[in-house]
């Protein structure tokens, strides 16, 4: 790390503040939403379509109703409101009504007194099906028949694309996108899908109040759009569903979208019990939304000393059969597709498409993980095509504070990329250990496959960068709310309510971090996050929650104490923070129409080296250092677990994570065959920190969970390139990649 | 790989009995009772196919407490692994170095957890192509021994397997253990596998130098295969191992990196072991 942090059990911003959640964590007494227990609780389970594309033609319950135990089996016909949801755009139904758009896609509902008794019944739903011929191919989705013909993302100020099953096309004009260099490398990169494959599955329970409402005790990453997505289908006002924070077990972007929440919340209703679902491990991949894929087209052009006159680029999305959050992710596609250099002149196309395979939303990097992928690619490629050393090349472009964005926005806040990379750069690799060593040490692990032979060694550099925060207009808030009182002993004594989710990323310490710096307090304490006591934190999503939620306990925390000295008197006050406004793009062209379409940026830089067996495809990853602009380190050692989490997953990406499929199916479902990193793939991470305080934000913080994730993707694979000297345009990358089948 | 989710066989609700007999007589006159209870050694099979649901035995015949199948020892110029043999143990001198290829080949299997209480018996009634203690066996020339309240069989480890997770084992028999020559020259196992520990292999291989060459391997084909040479022609080994296989594609790998990861491993151990 940077500084050296003091030790602090509590601390205040800037400090190392302990976890209260890690010890329980790791001796396993950590209550998580799968542990929910309720007197007379029922135990429900989700009937999921077995097609990727089909029409229902009959759904019959009769059986499933007698079978022992049963207390209810509802299908669409049961949802007591509106029958469609979704985080922005309602294209998707509670339950499947005439036909099933995805492998998975729950169908019927069904409670009883015992989980397997459930699972028995579910069995038992007989659902008739005809099958149509599912859209797999998003390179020709936009020829086929529409699997939403009434077009839910269209109206919405998006680029009015009249082909069938867009979800967004997004066209980024700038310059003169016909500008020619001295040079031009282009390149076909794939990205295949990645899955969240957070280890706590999608869990929850709710509870009947009684009076027609119901509290969901639920892992999610916003309660407040849980609320208000769930009030409307289920017929009743935004206060009758209270939505409280159960332990997450992991989330990255994967609990954005509604899982068990209505589902549960209806049975419960209908039952007048209270109700847990728990999904599987198989049924939490089907379950939820899903990273991306894509295929990435980009074309740079230079002058012959390097520096770029021009990127074109073209990005595909396959959004699967819901819009999600794909809007946004096909923004952020583009927005950052040339990467953090300078570029004049550039031609962004960037499309999603509705398909039958699984559906994809937010996951860590949005975006951007894509496109990191395939412009650090086209960098490595353009270095050599000029023969210029790869660090050099992304020094030399490097983008600043001031400068401007393809979508014309210049950087107001700081962006330090050349800081980033000359320190990463500076980083020193280890030497390469002596041979005979343990196999545990060499590609392939414990599968003692090579001595040493075949290993060839290579040091691979990436930059990449992403937003912090909602972008393009969104109304992004945080509200907290501060109850100040003074102890018998004199003494300030806080409590703070915050909605914030806490999701592993140690948002807690955060809040209370702050708290203890404003109030100049240590006795502070965190309320249980719910919707009823406080207003809508938004989601821990975005890099947006450290800033978002130390803006709000911030503004809250200065109001009680300027009121408590005013009046004396115990203060309960709410107060709303917003981070400066941003703007929509201009649907034709691309461009801000305001003076901001991202709030801020944040970068980081990487370097890896990696030991790969040529002969077999097998890898070590040995090192990695990186470098990040994290604007303030709030809590130094968490952020030190972000970076090594992220990095961890976007290694995972490069080497091995991917959700495979046929013809729209799921053939991977389980942790036998979905597989993330072990201990023995993940080497150690040399880690430093740029503190270069922005602007806009509170203490100048600036989020960081995404940069991590968006870098090393590129960055393992740029590596891996060196070591081998293929091309490797697909992630994850696969044996017969490397050794040429 | 079938996409399995609710597309199970319908099944009603009903308790498992659980048999424990403490010694192998008590053991084989409860199996020949109870010909359709499963024995259950470390379960690490046995419980998985439980949780995801595939099958729900009516009995399980629990062999943790039967001291006569556990352990290994000398018999005779050969070495005895009690079916209940684990991993870890295995893994240990000096039986490490009688069996060095079975040795290296259980530090590949599952993560500390399963190798506690996975076992060499539990390997082979699973029988699955996978089965990574099985090409170390087959080099070794295993005899399989098969006890019932009939008597008792021995069975040759090649013939034991006859088909994709399925065995030569009748209803009323059990694993006693198995028989295996100790090297006398040298032997080694590798696996390859999408990342570096707890992996399902995608090709394994074991091979045994000893007056003549041994080859097995497992994941490509539907039994792990014997290959045998003479030192005179190992150079065409990797060839014949490769030949011998046949692989198909799976969420795992390609048939066609199978049979390439084959020669260039097949020639990796023959260095190492001609070495
Ligand atoms: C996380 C995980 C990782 C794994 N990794 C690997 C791996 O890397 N490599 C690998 O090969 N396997 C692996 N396995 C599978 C499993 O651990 C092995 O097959 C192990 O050898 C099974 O032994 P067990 O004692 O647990 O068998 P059990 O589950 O108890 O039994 C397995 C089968 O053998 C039968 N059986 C057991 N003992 C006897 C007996 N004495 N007589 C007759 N039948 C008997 C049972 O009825 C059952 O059919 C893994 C499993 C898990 C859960």
């Amino acid at each position: 790390m940077s500084a050296p942090a003091r030790e602090v059990v509590l601390g205040r911003i800037g400090e190392v503040s302990r976890r209260s959640d890690a010890v329980p964590k790791v001796t396993g007494e950590f209550a998580y939403s799968s542990d929910l227990h309720a007197a007379g609780m029922l135990w429900g389970h989700t009937v999921r379509s077995p097609q990727a594309h089909a029409r229902i033609v009959g759904i019959d319950t009769s059986r499933a109703l007698t079978m022992p135990g049963v207390h209810a089996v509802l299908t669409h016909d049961d949802v007591p409101g509106e029958k469609l949801y979704g985080l922005e755009f309602r294209d998707q139904p509670v339950l499947a009504i005439d036909r099933v758009r995805y492998f998975g896609e729950p169908v019927a509902l069904v409670a009883a007194e015992h989980p397997e008794q459930a699972r028995r019944a579910a069995e038992q739903v007989r659902v008739e099906y005809e099958l149509l011929e599912p859209i797999v191919d998003p390179e020709r989705a936009t020829e086929q028949a529409p699997l939403h013909p009434d077009r839910p993302t269209m109206g919405r100020g998006y680029r009015d694309d009249e082909r069938p099953n867009v979800v967004r096309s997004l066209v980024i004009r700038h310059g003169d996108p016909d500008a020619r260099g001295d040079v031009s490398v282009s390149g076909v990169y794939d990205v295949g899908i990645q899955d969240q494959a957070f280890l706590g599955p999608e869990s929850g329970l709710a509870v009947p109040d009684g009076e027609g409402g119901v509290d969901v005790y639920v892992a999610t990453q916003w309660l407040h759009v849980d609320r208000d997505q769930g009030a409307p289908c289920l017929g009743v006002a935004p206060g009758q569903v209270r939505i409280r924070l159960a332990g997450v077990g992991g989330a990255f972007g994967g609990r954005e979208d509604l899982s068990m929440q209505i589902h549960g919340s209806m049975l419960a209703l209908h039952t007048n019990r209270p109700v847990k679902i728990v999904y599987s491990r198989e049924e939490s991949f089907v379950g939820h939304i899903h990273r991306h894929p894509a295929r990435i087209l980009s074309e740079h052009r230079a002058t012959r000393e390097g520096r770029l006159v021009c990127v074109r680029v073209r990005v595909l999305l396959d959004g699967g059969a819901y819009a999600s959050s794909s809007t946004a992710v096909t923004s952020n596609a583009a927005s950052f597709a040339c990467g953090p250099y300078k570029v004049d002149n550039a031609l962004v196309e960037s499309l999603c498409v509705y398909t039958n395979n699984p559906p994809c939303g937010a996951m860590r990097g949005f975006g951007a993980v894509q496109s990191c992928f395939a412009h650090e690619a086209q960098m490595d490629k353009l270095a050599a095509a000029l023969d210029i050393d790869p660090v050099e090349l992304r020094l030399l472009n490097a983008l600043e504070s001031g400068d401007v964005m393809p979508t014309g926005q210049v950087i107001a806040g700081k962006l330090p990329v050349a800081e980033v990379i000359r320190r990463c750069a500076a980083l020193t690799p280890p030497e390469p250990e002596e041979l005979p060593r343990d196999p545990l040490r060499l590609p392939g692990g414990s599968g003692n496959t090579t001595r040493g032979e075949g290993v060839r060694r290579g040091v691979g550099f990436a930059v990449g960068f992403k937003n912090i925060g909602y972008s393009e207009g969104f109304d992004d808030y945080t509200a907290a709310r501060v109850r100040l009182h003074r102890t018998a002993d004199g003494e300030l004594s806080a409590e703070v309510h915050c909605a914030a989710a806490e999701v592993g990323q140690g948002v807690a310490n955060v809040i209370l971090q702050t708290a203890r710096t404003e109030l100049e307090t240590e006795d502070v304490v965190l309320a249980a996050a719910t919707t009823s006591a406080v207003g809508s934190a938004g989601s821990a999503s975005a890099s947006r929650m450290t800033w978002m939620a130390a803006g709000a306990v911030q503004l809250a925390c200065r109001d009680a104490l300027a009121e408590h000295r005013r009046t004396g008197s115990d203060v309960d006050l709410e107060r709303t923070y917003r981070h400066p406004r941003t703007t929509p793009l201009d649907p034709e062209t691309g461009q801000v129409t305001g003076e901001r379409a991202h709030v801020a940026y944040a970068c980081a830089a990487m370097r890896v080296v990696a030991e790969v067996d040529v002969e077999l495809g097998l890898t070590r990853v040995v090192w990695i250092g990186t470098v990040q602009d994290v604007g303030r380190a709030v809590n130094p050692s968490a952020v030190e677990g972000q970076i090594e989490g992220g990095t961890a997953q976007g290694l995972g990406l490069a080497l091995m994570e991917e959700i495979q499929t046929r013809d729209g199916l799921i053939t991977n479902a389980s942790f036998t065959d979905y597989l993330i990193p072990t201990t023995l793939d993940m080497p150690p991470v040399a880690s430093e920190l740029v503190e270069d305080a922005e602007p806009d934000a509170p203490y100048g913080v600036k989020g960081v969970g995404e940069p991590p994730t968006v870098v090393s993707t590129a960055a393992v694979v740029s590596a891996l390139r060196a070591a081998t000297g293929r091309e490797l345009a697909r992630v994850p990358v696969r044996p017969d990649d490397i050794v040429g089948l | 790989m079938r996409p399995s989710i609710l597309s199970r066989p319908p099944s009603t609700l009903r308790a498992v009995d659980v048999l424990s007999p403490r010694s192998l007589e008590a053991a084989l006159l409860l199996k020949a009772e109870r010909p359709d209870a499963v024995p259950i050694q470390g379960g690490t099979d046995v419980m998985v196919e439980l949780n995801f649901d595939r099958g729900r035995p009516p009995t399980l015949l629990n062999l943790n407490e039967v001291e006569e199948l556990r352990g290994w020892s000398r018999e005779n110029g050969t070495v005895w692994l009690g079916a209940g043999l684990t991993y870890t143990e295995a893994m240990e001198p000096p039986l490490s170095e009688l069996l060095p290829a079975l040795a290296e080949a259980s530090r590949t299997v599952g993560g500390p957890q399963i190798r506690n209480r996975g076992t060499i018996g539990g390997n082979l009634g699973t029988a699955s192509p996978a089965g990574d203690a099985i090409p170390p066996l087959l080099v070794g020339d295993a005899q399989v021994k098969l006890v019932s309240l009939r008597g008792e069989r021995v069975v040759p480890l090649h013939e034991f397997i006859v088909g994709p997770k399925r065995n030569a084992m009748s209803d009323d028999e059990l694993i006693a253990g198995v028989h295996v020559k100790p090297v006398s020259g040298r032997e080694t196992f590798m696996k390859i596998g999408p990342r570096n520990a707890m992996v399902i292999s995608v090709v394994s291989l074991a091979l045994r130098v000893d007056g003549d060459v041994h080859a097995a391997f497992g994941s490509a084909g539907p039994v792990p295969t014997l290959v045998r040479a003479s030192t005179d022609d190992v150079h065409t080994l990797p060839e014949r191992v490769a030949d011998a296989a046949s692989p198909i594609d799976d969420v795992r790998g390609t048939a066609e990196y199978r049979r390439h990861a084959l020669r260039v491993l097949t020639k990796r151990a023959l260095e190492r072991c001609l070495a």
